[in-house]
């Protein structure tokens, strides 16, 4: 062989890179063209959604964050003809009012222990819904049992432990709002599982009273039910006996909770195939055995977003006990709102604002987490 | 963890159960719990109002803060149950409140058939009508053809009508579910003038995008007296309530005030001797000590402070005494004399 055919020769040591595909299948522009522009009613519905956007997300904005005022220790920080240029939302009013947005009227000296109260509850929230969580069991009896206990010694004090006792009527704000949400969520499952399975047990007895229970409570309103609590109550109750303020409500929403909960539950229940049950049997399994090991965990399972929408629902109703003159969020927002120190154009609406997003991201916390859980659990069942 | 959680509820019920008593007397029922439990307004401006921290301040929060301070020297020794319009006087006929400072119109109804007694009026309100400068009016009576907001379903609107159907004025009513929408639509021009309480004028001028574009015109067109209240039949705790407003309007009245009552308690004038104690015993009789009004005007002050700080020149509001003057001064706030 010589040199010059060898240098002729073209062998191709590295593969060529491959070239770009066509811009047009490909890339930001394709993705748009498939997306929203696929044919003349993808177009239309894809022009009004963006009109739509334009016309209301810019003004949104500039009420909210360009125009807002976020420093300021009276009215005069948010008045227009003060500032002289509009004036959006008026967040130095939330700022200068958070705390009793939060504590109500907690004494301040004492609102350390609704901060450890929050902590506390971060930790046994983390510790159970963190899935990988180390001990998750030992997390439930310390959410279940000992948070529950200190919760209501540190909020409520005792002179035994040397904490000022302070009232139920100086409870406010978000402490309460997340208070009366807690016991609702936390009485209404085991309760709904409970009423559920009587609903549909064999004995007439309990049978009739699970069913009497949830179609009774179902029945009326919420609002019903606080008034009875707060209103009524004390009327038949003899002079001077009082049951405490909240707790009357809380035991209402507790209840009623639970009524929607057994239904949800029940519905989980009815999904599971006979076989479940008559395999469960065969192994000669006990009632409860067959409950706890083989039929609520899938039944639980299947209702995971109607028990979070239960949730979701009992959370945002709770601003309902401001009705009966209890201080959640929503009520201490209305009550400061007419505070004439802050009268300006735009209090209002920042106010709500504010509750808004407060329930926004709560809400929308619990429904991605339980989508999170949902696929977790669902795993062997992907298909 | 239903056990656990129902322990918590028990405990917390029975705790409370426990320290509730029968009630004799609403005056032992108070010392023996240690506090007073006063009805109140769950916001209204200048009247109970929580401010930054969550204290309540106003006018009526003041005066409960008075019984408290007459009562125990403390005028922290008082719990507010906010109370709606609707559940007030059965809180009070329950026995869950033992006075109701809530801006609370004294009727004839009211007072004869709930089975409670007012004691007293602590504020003089009425209907008045805001409307903007530039209309050029300065009299109600020259409305005729005017275009009112007002809220529905109220005394408001009931009034107004008789007002105009009285003076023989047409007028176009536009109402609206809250007091919120009534006012913005006044300040967004589709009204002529607004309505409601004149206190309340006060307040949602404040809101308005310019409040010195609107007046309040002097026609008070209904009578709102507005007073404390409490249960029928028990007379000591009436009396009790009745004259810490009394003490309040005769203190102003003798220029006791809140800087220099310990000056005036070595007042020779027999007037003041006898309103502070230092001559008679007129505070025991009603079951108080004999300093009791030493103690509510150190602590809270007298009248025209507590009205000053809260609603007139030293708040916001900065409502006119008007009818709410001493008697000496044209108005109508008269006690009768502690002797």
């Amino acid at each position: 062989m010589n040199v010059a055919t060898d240098a002729v020769r073209f062998v191709r040591a590295e593969p060529v890179a491959a070239a770009p595909p066509p811009t047009l299948t490909r890339g930001p522009v394709a993705w748009i063209r498939e997306n929203l522009f696929a044919g003349p009613v993808n177009t239309v519905l894809t022009l009004i959604a963006l009109y739509i956007v334009i016309v209301t997300v810019p003004p949104v904005m500039k009420f909210f964050f360009i125009d807002a005022v976020w420093s300021g220790s009276n009215r005069d920080a948010c008045r227009p003809e003060v500032l002289g240029r509009p004036v959006g939302a008026c967040w130095a009013y939330v700022i200068d009012k958070i705390n009793y947005f939060v504590y109500g009227s907690y004494p301040i000296s004492e609102r350390w222990r609704v901060n450890a109260f929050f902590v506390l509850l971060a930790l046994g929230l983390g510790w159970l819904l963190w899935l990988d969580a180390p001990r998750r069991s030992l997390g439930a009896i310390y959410f279940f049992v000992v948070f529950p206990l200190l919760a209501y010694l540190l909020l409520s004090g005792s002179h035994f432990l040397g904490l000022e006792p302070v009232p139920t009527s100086l409870w406010g704000g978000i402490l309460v709002t997340v208070i009366v949400s807690l016991v609702g969520i936390v009485f209404s499952l085991p309760f709904g599982v409970v009423l559920a399975l009587g609903r549909r047990s064999r004995l007439p007895i309990i049978r009739f009273f699970s069913v009497v229970f949830i179609e009774f409570v179902r029945g009326v309103p919420l609002i019903t039910v606080l008034f009875m609590a707060n209103t009524m109550l004390p009327l038949f109750l003899p002079e001077g006996t009082t049951v405490d303020r909240l707790v009357r409500p809380l035991v209402g929403v507790a209840l009623f909770a639970s009524a929607y909960m057994a239904e949800v539950v029940r519905g989980g229940l009815q999904a599971i195939p006979k076989g479940q049950y008559e395999g469960a049997m065969s192994l000669g399994l006990n009632y409860w055995q067959m409950m706890c090991f083989i039929i609520l965990p899938q039944a639980l399972r299947i209702v995971i977003p109607g028990i979070v929408n239960t949730f979701i629902g009992l959370f945002k109703d709770t601003t309902l006990v401001a009705i009966v003159g209890i201080f959640d969020l929503i009520r201490t927002v209305e009550a400061s709102r007419v505070d004439p120190n802050w009268a300006a154009p735009t209090i209002n609406t920042t106010g709500y604002a504010f509750a808004g997003i407060f329930y926004f991201l709560c809400c929308w916390g619990m429904s991605r987490y339980s989508l999170a859980v949902e696929r977790r659990l669902a795993a062997g069942q992907r298909r | 963890m239903k056990r656990a959680i129902a322990t918590i509820a028990v405990g917390l019920a029975a705790s409370l159960f426990a320290g509730a008593a029968f009630a004799q007397s609403t005056l032992n029922n108070v010392k023996q719990k240690g506090f007073l439990t006063c009805g109140s307004n769950p916001g209204l401006a200048g009247f109970g109002v929580p401010d930054a921290q969550g204290n309540w301040t106003g006018l009526d929060v003041d005066f409960c803060r008075a019984i408290a301070a007459a009562i125990f020297n403390d005028p922290t020794k008082v719990r507010f149950i906010p109370l709606s319009a609707k559940d007030r006087f059965t809180a009070l006929q329950s026995g869950e409140i033992d006075v109701l400072a809530r801006n609370s119109t004294w009727t004839m109804s009211r007072d004869t058939q709930l089975g409670l007694d007012f004691t007293g009026i602590n504020y003089y309100d009425g209907q008045g009508f805001m409307v903007r400068k530039k209309l050029g009016v300065s009299s109600a009576k020259e409305l005729n053809g005017a275009t009112v907001c007002t809220q529905q379903g109220t005394t408001t609107e009931l009034n107004l009508a008789d007002f105009f159907r009285s003076n023989n004025m047409k007028y176009e009513v536009v109402a609206f579910a809250t007091a919120d929408e009534t006012f913005k639509a006044y300040d967004a021009g589709r009204c002529d003038a607004f309505t409601t309480d004149a206190s309340g004028l006060y307040a949602e001028r404040l809101k308005a995008a310019n409040p010195d574009e609107h007046i309040v015109l002097p026609e008070i067109i209904s009578k709102e007296p507005l007073g404390p209240v409490v249960r029928h039949g028990d007379n000591q705790w009436a009396d009790i309530v009745r004259w810490v407003h009394f003490a309040m309007l005769n203190a102003e009245e003798l220029g006791v005030s809140k800087a220099n009552v310990d000056q005036q308690l070595k007042s020779e004038n027999p007037e003041i001797k006898r309103l502070l104690g230092t001559e008679g015993k007129f505070g025991e009789a009603i079951g108080v000590t004999n300093d009791w009004a030493v103690r509510i005007i150190k602590h809270v002050g007298n009248y025209g402070e507590v009205f000053e700080r809260n609603v007139g020149a030293g708040s916001p509001l900065k409502i006119q005494r008007g009818q709410n003057a001493l008697w000496t001064k044209g108005g109508l706030q008269y006690a009768p004399p502690i002797r």
